[in-house]
């Protein structure tokens, strides 16, 4: 069996004097969707602010593709591939579509030997393309992405995090603030990426999305990764079960059914 | 039912040919203004009153001479207004512009003077007095964590206060005449210090609106946390651009000391004031994220013409201060009001 495309090995980190993680491993092959679950608090976001860069962890270590990534910075990071689509976007609202998507990696064309200069048409062209792949429709390119809908908006960090074939994608809560129908469109576009082998990590809180889509689901529990579940073989109850940190939980997990 | 029938039909081949439907005029005009030229629509439109409204309250306005008297008076705080315009823009302040202009102004003239460096040092001394002080600004910003505000205002004071120092309090005179050139200088007819500050504005604004920098610049004030996922390193960016302000600081206090043919101390006093507002009505925005240079210029030459106006109908300057505290204060509120008004919820 070849080495898996991501493999986390007893990260640590911790703030001032609290301890957010303390030994996480998980692994993640390509084109593989694992569901990241767990309660507020169990250090899900860090863990992957560390994966991404945003967060160096105080010790353990992070291969991907084989190789080690700790040192590298959150530029290096995506330039392997490694991509992710934050809770709140994190898009420069002012900006317009093809500015969001190319943030940091603008292509650039150079002038008289001298100076590059951003090539906003290649810029606008590919914007417009992915933004079509994608099946979105959007009022205009070129107006500022604070002009329009959370849906839209989602859209367009969904392009950021696709336009440069990245390897791994990861999802935190892309299903929080959406209707019933976006929600569909964000699983089937779950679906469509492993097919092109692209593998994903999914944060959520609704079970039922994590359960539908995923080929594995890993528990953290108080900054370890408490559990690691075959999605074929578990249920609601067990998540949910390994999620509180009791075995006699059966109650929470009626809630969460209903819910 | 006719009627809602008929009207659809109408308007069903407008929708389809632009992307602009449903826009009304005004509100297309200013979409293209802001595309194409960088600049608010609105601005274009007060400076082009306050031009009319002038010629028709003075007879010496309307004159090539006047008009290159006001880019003169402009060419100062113009430039101080470009570094405000990038340092805003990136989500920052800056609130020593006036006295680090001062300052480089006064170092400049005691190399020349005191020193009897050649016109060429002269120049790097003003240059990297001010990029030395913007980039200690940048430093104690991004390293010290003290807010902008508090690290410029401080700085503000300590500029001041060192060009009072190495001056002893007294304007420096005897430059020699190749580094009056630079402010005094006549090519074509044109004076030195417009024809260095279109240039530096002109280089400046394709740095900003067509460059990685620029874009970046933007983005950094729009969200820092985008830019930084993004993997743009925002501490080293920030430090670049307080040093890129202390040194156009810098470059206003040349043009400044090379005009008045003098080393003062009390330069660009109360000059951030101007800037900042000449940066804040070409539509940069308050909060970081928005700003082109072409805007901070109509800016500028409103500032400008407001001045020259008010001096050719021999205002007494007081008023002028007053007149200038106004504009600023008037040109966020429309800004604001318009971002409320278009702001979704």
């Amino acid at each position: 069996m070849t080495a898996p495309l991501l493999q986390i090995s007893g990260i640590c980190k911790s703030f001032g004097s609290v301890d957010v993680l303390f030994g996480v491993d998980l692994s993640v092959e390509a084109g593989e969707v694992v569901g990241l679950v767990g309660d507020n608090g169990a250090g899900k976001s860090t863990l992957m602010k560390a994966i991404t860069g945003l967060y160096t962890a105080d010790s353990g270590n992070i291969l991907f593709d084989g190789k080690p990534i700790l040192h590298l910075d959150p530029g290096a990071r995506r330039a392997l591939g490694i991509e992710m689509i934050y809770q709140d976007l994190a898009l420069a609202r002012q900006q317009d579509v093809a500015s969001n998507i190319f943030l940091g990696r603008e292509p650039v064309k150079r002038l008289f030997g001298l100076v590059n200069l951003i090539d906003k048409p290649t810029m606008d062209r590919q914007a417009g393309a992915m933004i079509e792949r994608l099946g979105a429709h959007l009022p205009s390119i070129s107006r500022p992405v604070g002009s329009f809908s959370g849906g839209q908006q989602q859209t367009v960090a969904i392009a950021r995090a696709l336009t440069f074939n990245p390897k791994l994608v990861i999802m935190d809560e892309p299903t929080a603030a959406l209707a019933v129908r976006e929600v569909q469109s964000v699983l089937d576009l779950i679906r469509r990426l492993k097919s092109e082998g692209i593998a994903i990590i999914l944060i959520s809180h609704r079970l039922n999305d994590v359960l539908s889509v995923t080929d594995r689901i890993v528990v953290l529990r108080h900054g370890r990764a408490a559990a690691d579940l075959v999605t074929s073989r578990t249920s609601m109850n067990e998540v949910v079960a390994e999620i509180v940190g009791g075995n006699d939980m059966a109650d929470a997990a009626e809630h969460e059914k209903r819910g | 039912m006719t009627k809602p029938g008929k009207s659809k039909t109408m308007a069903a081949p407008l929708q389809a040919a632009a992307p602009t439907r449903g826009m009304s005029l005004w509100s297309r005009l200013q979409r293209s203004a802001v595309e194409r030229l960088h600049v608010r629509l609105e601005s274009l439109i007060v400076l082009a009153g306050l031009c009319l409204i002038m010629s028709f309250l003075s007879p010496f306005f309307l004159s090539i001479n006047n008009f290159l008297n006001i880019l003169l008076a402009t060419s100062t705080i113009g430039v101080l207004a470009i570094a405000a315009t990038f340092v805003i823009g990136s989500g920052g302040l800056d609130l020593s512009l006036g006295s680090v202009m001062g300052l480089a102004g006064v170092v400049g003239a005691y190399a020349a003077v005191n020193f009897g460096l050649p016109a060429p040092l002269a120049v790097i001394a003003c240059l990297g007095a001010g990029a030395a002080a913007g980039h200690v600004n940048g430093q104690l910003v991004t390293r010290a964590f003290v807010p902008a505000f508090i690290v410029t205002l401080g700085m503000l004071g300590l500029a001041r206060g060192l060009a009072l120092v190495i001056s002893d309090g007294r304007v420096i005179y005897g430059l020699p005449s190749t580094l009056l050139y630079i402010g005094q200088g006549r090519p074509f007819g044109i004076p030195m210090p417009v024809i260095i500050f279109i240039l530096t504005a002109l280089i400046m604004h394709c740095i900003l609106a067509y460059t990685r920098f620029g874009r970046h610049t933007l983005a950094i004030g729009d969200n820092e946390n985008a830019a930084r996922t993004a993997g743009i390193k925002v501490e080293r960016h920030r430090r670049i651009l307080y040093t890129l302000s202390g040194g156009l600081a810098g470059l206003a206090g040349l043009l400044f000391m090379a005009r008045i043919n003098s080393g003062d101390p009390t330069a660009g006093l109360n000059y951030e004031l101007t800037a900042i507002t000449a940066a804040i009505i070409g539509g940069t925005n308050l909060f970081g994220g928005r700003g082109s240079i072409l805007g901070t210029m109509v800016g500028a030459l409103i500032m400008g013409v407001l001045q020259n106006g008010l001096n050719l109908l021999a205002v007494q300057s007081y008023y002028q201060q007053m007149a200038i505290g106004a504009v600023l204060i008037l040109a966020v509120f429309i800004d604001q009001y318009q971002i409320r008004r278009e702001s979704r919820v």
